[in-house]
Parts: structure tokens; C-alpha cells; sequence
């Protein structure tokens, strides 16, 4: 954003500024020392609840890597289920003929509406005697997972493919390429560039997701550790602190990555420039909306 | 199949009201919020800008379920913060809509950024030169705009925050994913029935609002 909102200060817009950067510390320092004596009040400050987390490497070992990689197992998993699931009906919904192109856009806009959680829980229930009872959290997990966003990742396929030019299609058809053939290898190709930094924001969606099944399905994944370390440390909030850190450090380095991706596509001669907008399909934790185009 | 719909032993109803309490309010915080958050990022105060970021960057990237958990676990278990609640119902209530504002506002405040980016710079300009400030530029000039042009992502975030709403099972707040679990314990054999009553119940929460929120939207889109 550059600064069209204000001018280049001069002298007195410089002081004001001033002005109000102070007070906005102020007001930042108040908030900070107001919760840092109340965890104070509580010794959630103490040396022995946040030391565990550097000198013990156990609580690393046996807690906290597990975890990560149950979160990133479930998500890498359904992930992939998901991608091609995703891409067929989000051709599907492209389709000429009315009686694929209705029922597909049915089933998309259903599990596009239903919360993920929703989902998880039929999941669960639906294993129940088929998957023996300490693997079934996974299968739930990623039943949730795969029907919510294959729901979603459809529509980022379809609008990835209706973002290229009409004049693609068209041309395929006056070089006497069939239907398929154009999307084959005509539009599938160059919708897959732009398409892939919303999917690489729907891998996002879909690891922060996973912290459901941690919570209410008893997977064991990076949330759920939260409840053996504090039973073992008792220090709730440095383990939900140092935890949500993790998420963030993942999050981040995929997001970063997408933003890098989307930087080189736009650069890049191969791609149309065409870019289908991640963020808006990232909105969820429990769901996303659909890729709107910019407004 | 449907015989547990007509038994009365489950208030359907009640729960998806609170789904739909639980979603206004935290919808009303979240939109404060965010256009605070807005303010701040595209203020000419680069601490605060930094705020902004920094608050939009981390919250965003936690899971839902981890800061309503944290909500429940850190805020109240721990510090002893109830929000002026009494009973177990009251305070799970509202900390879930505090984690649920946290973090919406976040997708708020980046739908109103984006549309602030719609409104022409020459509009901030002309107001400029007419000497208002800052605050007045943004307040009579750009947003109004800006809003029109966000109403469309502000429905997407509005029916996210809908679904969103069920993660406040994790605490306890008896609202429709609880039900359900609680139904899908019960009724074993009417699985398909459970799910499906579900379903259609949010199907008819955010189907409604999306068709109305884009009517309104189209409605009032500023044509350039």
C-alpha cells in the first residue's frame, strides 16, 4: 500500500506522528504489562514452566515433533486425496453436458457448505466397527478433510480455468482440437499456474483444520500434546504459546512460499499472468467460501 | 429414522440458536475489530503499522481451534478472566466469541484493505487538497467507498464465520456440532438421518446469506 492515504509528512505531520506513536505505546506497554502481571499473579511466569521447552529435549522427543508430523501427516494426506478429487469435479462442473455439470455442482456447493468439524464427526461415526478405534481419528480426519476441501479446490480448478482467455479455447477449436483435447492440453497447462498458490493457501487451511481432530476426535496431533505436557510440566499456557508458534512457523513458511510462487508465475512468460486469488479461499478455519474474484 | 427429531430429548432448534447467536455477536466483534485493525495498517503511523501486520500475519496463521482452546485453557482455567460471565454456559459463550473475533477480524481487516485498494487515489488525493485529515479521508472518503466494494468478501467471511462457529464444540458450548455428537452417540442406527438434519441446517444459515449478501452487493457495487 503506498500512501494514498496520506502525504510525504512535513514538520508538524512529523511531530504529531510522533506524537501518536508514543501514545500507541503506551497504550500497547499497558496491554502487555496487564497480562504479563496477571500470568505473573499465577506463576505462569515462573523459570520452571518455560525452561522445559530449551533444556529438556524430551518434551520435543516425545511431545511436540510426534505431533507436528501427525498434524503434517494428516494434512499431507489428505491433501493429496483432495487435489485430484478436486480437480475432477471442478472440471465436472465445466462439463457441456447438464446431467455431469448439475449433479457435480450439487456435491461442491453441499460440502462447500458444511463445517468441516461436521464432517470429521460423520466421518468418525461412519468408521466406527470398519477401522479398528486407535486409527480411526486419521481415517475421520481425513474424510472431513478431503470431502470439505475437494469441495473447495473444484472451485479454485474452475476459476482458474474460466481465468484464461476466451480466445484459448477458441483457438484450440479452429486448430480442429476436440473438447478434451483442448482441455488437456490447452487449458489445464496454464490454469495450473495460476491455480498454484491458492492451492498451495488451501494446504494452510487444511493443516490449521487438522487441529480439530486434535481437539474433538482424539487424534493425536501438535494441539492434542497440549494436554501431556501441561499434565506433565503443568504449564498450560508457555505449552499453548510454544504450540501455536509451531502452527505459525509452518503456516508462514508455506504462505511465504505461495507469495514467492505467485511472484515468479506472475513474472513468468509460460503462465497467462493470471493469478486466482488464494486469500479469499483461505478465509476458513473450518471453511473457506470459494475463490471470489477480487472485487 | 427421524424419530429422535420427534422424541424431544434434543433441543435441535436450541442448539442451532445459539450457532446463530454465537455468529452475530462474534460477527459484530470481529467487524469492530477488523476495521480497527484496517485503520491501523494503512495508518501513517509506522508503529502502528507494524502492529497491524505483525497481529494480521500470526493470528491468521493459528488455527481456530488452538485460540479457542487457549481461550478456555489460558484465559480462563489459568488466569482466572471469565468476561463477566457466571455460570459454565455463559463464560464458554463469550470466550468463544472473543476467540472467534480475534480471529475473524483479521479476514475482515484484509477484505477492507483490499477494498480500500479499489478506491481510486485520486479520491485521497482530491480530499487532500481540500485540506481534511487522515482520520476524515478515510472516514468520509475512502471507506464508504471501500465498503461497497467488500460487501461480496465480507459475505464469504461472514459464512466462513458461520462454520467457523462450531469449532466452539472443542469448549463445550452446546451449539449444533455438540448436538450432533451428542445425537451421533445415541443413534447409532440413524446416522445418515443426524448428519443429513444437520447439514440442512447449515446449508439453510449460509445459503440465504450468501444469495442476499451478493444481491446487496451487485446492488450497490460503485461502477467504474
Amino acid at each position: 500500500m503506498t500512501s494514498v492515504l496520506y502525504d510525504a509528512p512535513g514538520p508538524k505531520a512529523k511531530a504529531r506522528n510522533l506524537l501518536y506513536t508514543a501514545v500507541f505505546l503506551v497504550v500497547l506497554g499497558l496491554g502487555l504489562w496487564w497480562v504479563l502481571a496477571k500470568m505473573a499473579e499465577k506463576n505462569q511466569l515462573d523459570a520452571d514452566k518455560w525452561t522445559p521447552f530449551v533444556e529438556d529435549a524430551n518434551i520435543w522427543t516425545t511431545f511436540l515433533l510426534p505431533g507436528l508430523g501427525e498434524t503434517l501427516k494428516a494434512g499431507l494426506i489428505a491433501m493429496v486425496i483432495a487435489l485430484p478429487l478436486g480437480a475432477l469435479f471442478g472440471m465436472g462442473r465445466l462439463s457441456d453436458h447438464a446431467w455431469v455439470r448439475i449433479p457435480v455442482g450439487v456435491v461442491v456447493e453441499f460440502f462447500r457448505a458444511i463445517p468441516v468439524l461436521i464432517l470429521m464427526v460423520f466421518g468418525s461415526a461412519l468408521f466406527v466397527g470398519a477401522v479398528s478405534s486407535d486409527i480411526r481419528p486419521l481415517y475421520a480426519a481425513i474424510t472431513g478433510l478431503v470431502l470439505y476441501n475437494a469441495s473447495v479446490i473444484a472451485e479454485i480448478v474452475r476459476a482458474g480455468i474460466e481465468s484464461l482467455p476466451r480466445g484459448q479455447t477458441d483457438a484450440a477449436k479452429a486448430i480442429g482440437m476436440r473438447k478434451g483435447q483442448t482441455m488437456v492440453y490447452v487449458l489445464i497447462p496454464q490454469a495450473v499456474t495460476a491455480m498454484l498458490p491458492a492451492l498451495v493457501s488451501q494446504l494452510v487451511v487444511i493443516l490449521k483444520d487438522t487441529a480439530l481432530a486434535g481437539a474433538l476426535l482424539g487424534y493425536g496431533d501438535l494441539l492434542s500434546m497440549n494436554r501431556q505436557i501441561s499434565a506433565n510440566y503443568s504449564n498450560t499456557i508457555p505449552t499453548l504459546v510454544v504450540i501455536a508458534l509451531l502452527y505459525v512457523l509452518v503456516n508462514f513458511a508455506l504462505t511465504t512460499f505461495a507469495s514467492w510462487m505467485e511472484g515468479r508465475l506472475r513474472k513468468s512468460k509460460k503462465g497467462t499472468g493470471a493469478v486466482v486469488a488464494g486469500d479469499v479461499a483461505e478465509v476458513d478455519a473450518g471453511g473457506a467460501v470459494g475463490v471470489g474474484k477480487a472485487p | 429414522m427421524f424419530d429422535f427429531l420427534t422424541s424431544g430429548q434434543y433441543d435441535l432448534l436450541g442448539a442451532f440458536w445459539v450457532t446463530v447467536q454465537l455468529t452475530l455477536y462474534s460477527a459484530a466483534g470481529a467487524l469492530v475489530w477488523g476495521l480497527a485493525l484496517a485503520g491501523m495498517r494503512v495508518s501513517p503511523v509506522p508503529l502502528m503499522r507494524g502492529f497491524g501486520t505483525a497481529y494480521v500475519n500470526i493470528v491468521r496463521n493459528i488455527p481456530l481451534t488452538v485460540l479457542i482452546i487457549g481461550c478456555s485453557l489460558g484465559l480462563n482455567q489459568t488466569l482466572g478472566i471469565a468476561l463477566g460471565g457466571s455460570t459454565f454456559k455463559e463464560i464458554g459463550f463469550r470466550l468463544a466469541v472473543l476467540g472467534l473475533a480475534a480471529y475473524t477480524g483479521t479476514f475482515v481487516c484484509e477484505a477492507i484493505r483490499s477494498g480500500i485498494n479499489t478506491v481510486p487515489v485520486g479520491q485521497a488525493e482530491a480530499a487532500r487538497a481540500l485540506g481534511l485529515s487522515f482520520f476524515q479521508v478515510l472516514t468520509l472518503i475512502v471507506l464508504p467507498q471501500a465498503f461497497r466494494a467488500v460487501i461480496a468478501p465480507l459475505a464469504n467471511v461472514l459464512i466462513a464465520l458461520t462454520k467457523n462457529t462450531t469449532v466452539a464444540a472443542a469448549i463445550g458450548v452446546a451449539e449444533a456440532a455438540l448436538l450432533m455428537k451428542e445425537m451421533i452417540e445415541n443413534e447409532a442406527d440413524a446416522l445418515y438421518a443426524v448428519f443429513g438434519v444437520i447439514a440442512l441446517g447449515f446449508v439453510l444459515l449460509t445459503l440465504p446469506t450468501g444469495l442476499l449478501l451478493g444481491w446487496v452487493a451487485k446492488r450497490v457495487a460503485v461502477k467504474r
